[in-house]
């Protein structure tokens, strides 16, 4: 899309935040730079816990970075708003409003004086149909599916016509299938409205398919960028002929390489002696 | 084509044995159960009652309360016909005097018989539902500041604490004063024992209703929190579109609990403010002491627990209809 044009439009400096708890501050992210062009696709990996939700939610303006800043267009995020509008992992949809109203409640709240009536209805119609989710507007969110909530949510977003589009896990929660399906929804969309988009993602195959660059982040405590890989794959991608290609093969398994070899992480659950031998492991990568 | 049709009958022979042991079921858990439950429990009642002699004669069996029951529902009617008959003596008087002297503007009074049993009914449902409404009013946007604001919580929280736990007839005296302080008028709208008994009322059914709306607003999820963050709602459209809707099912918990103590509340408050209702109907009887009283008041027991059973279906009715959660199971 528009990568070749290079411009300033996302600016995370030296970002850094930590939470009071009882035991003192705990420094969740510390030194996070990262700059992002208009209409490109990042997706950040890491493992569970080390802070990808949180640079997120910095971004979106639901949590308030202790040191640096985020810029959006020279301007610093201090809160909320729809210009950064999130895909929640859970679709978060307003399960007493159907479809169709729980992108109306943000369309109205966006475009309040901006749209008339029937403007909204053809924008609302519109986004909904962007998702495929027309046949079911009038739906509420537990009369339809995982899959179909997801792309409820990702029409609300949409619809807001946000400068960055959030998504944090949006498809985690989906099977395998579903997810494929809407990858390929979010690809077609991305080519379609050129939106940035920053996602966060525990699949490799995903971040590799869908991402400009996949941004790789260290695990916590004072979690940070640890390599930014480019994935220079020609779009429109496909998925079955990406699958036989080396440079597709190459990216996921730099990708892997970064995740097992040079940020290992063994969950807590294993024995202790396993514990201390994979913090040795940590400390030499 | 023959198999197919067999099939289909041997389908719908099993569906329909299907329907018929699924219809005994339900009629054994609807009907039977509770049928055997109340036959026994008349039982145990008639028995008990033979062994017990009071001053007022012996304990009413289920028989007497039956008996009383509907001369109860006789008394009101003679009641009525007795105040159909006055009103239309006074009619005809009123047009014979108006005949005679046209300038002359007819006085109707009111009939001055004693409420029936009939009567309380009514005045008791009115006055609950009056304290009910002004508890509810004052409960449920305290209730969610509340549950909005941690510090609102933690100011209003220890007299949630206090006032809790108060007995209504700890607050009647109180209640009684102060209205016979603050309700001074020629031609008063209410009249002050009813007053009385529906303040009474509110000052015990706040608190229900305040707690679990307060309980319910402050465990709204988080991510809808977040949506309507990112949306930047205005605080009203946030109460409006996102708290309300998804505390509903815990206000309507509150607001059942408290109608139940509401009501309950209010037989108490009836007797010693000697509002006219159910509860000054059970006093009267009481002091009364006629060999049917304990009867009459045993009708005034039974009546009381099915109107509140009623008032509590009727609370569900309204949250069916107003919740959007029509899957959630509502007992």
């Amino acid at each position: 899309m528009n990568t070749s044009i290079k411009q300033k439009h996302l600016e995370l400096s030296k970002v850094g935040i930590e939470f009071p708890t009882p035991k003192g501050p705990f420094c969740a992210l510390k030194d996070v730079d990262l700059k992002i062009d208009k209409g490109e696709f990042i997706s950040l990996i890491g493992h569970s816990g080390c802070g990808k939700s949180t640079v997120l939610n910095i971004v979106a303006g639901l949590y308030q970075a202790t040191q640096g800043g985020v810029l959006l267009d020279n301007k610093e995020v201090i809160q909320p708003g729809p210009e950064r509008a999130v895909v929640f992992q859970n679709h978060s949809l307003l399960p007493w409003l159907t479809a169709y109203q729980n992108v109306e409640l943000a369309v109205k709240q966006v475009f309040k004086g901006k749209m008339n009536k029937a403007e909204m209805k053809d924008w609302i119609n519109h986004n909904l149909e962007l998702v495929h989710m027309t046949h079911a507007a009038d739906k509420r969110p537990d009369e339809i599916s995982g899959g179909m909530k997801q792309r409820v949510g990702i029409a609300r977003a949409l619809a807001m016509q946000p400068k960055i589009l959030l998504m944090d896990e949006p498809f985690g929660a989906l099977d395998a299938l579903t997810r494929a399906h809407l990858q390929d929804s979010l690809m077609e969309i991305h080519a379609e409205l050129g939106n940035t988009v920053i996602m966060i993602t525990h699949d490799v195959d995903e971040a590799v398919l869908l991402s400009d660059r996949i941004v790789m982040m260290t695990n916590g405590p004072s979690a940070t960028v640890g390599e930014i890989l480019k994935v220079d794959l020609p779009r429109p991608r496909d998925r079955l002929a990406l699958a036989d290609q080396p440079d597709y093969n190459h990216y996921r398994h730099e990708v892997l390489t970064f995740l097992y070899e040079k940020q290992r992480k063994v969950e807590p659950v294993s024995t202790k002696k396993k514990a201390t031998e994979a913090k040795g492991k940590n400390k030499v990568a | 084509m023959l198999k197919t049709a067999n099939l289909s009958k041997v389908t719908a022979l099993e569906i329909k044995s299907a329907v018929n042991t699924d219809f005994v079921k339900k009629a054994t858990n609807i009907l039977l159960l509770p049928m055997i439950g109340l036959t026994i429990f008349l039982f145990l009642w008639h028995i008990a009652a033979k062994n017990i002699d009071t001053s007022l004669g012996q304990f009413p069996g289920p028989s007497h309360v039956l008996e009383q029951a509907n001369t109860l529902v006789d008394e009101h009617f003679n009641e009525r016909e007795k105040a159909d008959a006055f009103y239309e003596r006074q009619e005809k008087r009123n047009a014979a005097r108006v005949a005679q002297d046209p300038t002359y503007e007819a006085k109707i009074r009111p009939y001055t018989g004693k409420p029936t049993f009939v009567d309380q009914i009514w005045t008791s449902l009115y006055t609950v539902m009056v304290g009910f409404l002004i508890a509810s009013l004052i409960a449920v946007p305290l209730g969610i500041l509340c549950g909005l604001s941690q510090n609102a919580y933690a100011a209003i929280n220890p007299l949630i604490q206090l006032f809790k736990p108060v007995s209504p007839l700890a607050w009647l005296p109180l209640v009684t004063m102060v209205v016979s302080a603050l309700y001074v008028s020629d031609d008063p709208m209410f009249s002050k024992s009813f007053l009385t008994s529906a303040f009474t009322v509110s000052l015990c059914c706040l608190w229900p209703t305040l707690v679990n709306t307060a309980v319910g607003v402050s465990g709204i999820n988080k991510d809808l929190i977040n949506v309507s963050k990112v949306l930047t709602l205005s605080k009203w459209a946030h109460i409006i579109k996102i708290v309300l809707p998804s505390s509903i099912p815990m206000i309507f918990t509150g607001l059942r609990l408290s109608l139940g103590i509401g009501w309950m509340v209010l037989i108490a408050a009836e007797m010693l403010a000697q509002n006219p209702g159910l509860g000054k109907f059970v006093w009267d009887e009481f002091q009364n002491g006629s060999s049917d009283s304990l009867a009459r008041i045993m009708v005034a027991v039974l009546v009381i627990g099915m109107i509140g059973f009623m008032l509590d279906r009727l609370m569900l009715t309204v949250q069916r209809y107003v919740s959007w959660d029509k899957s959630a199971t509502l007992r």
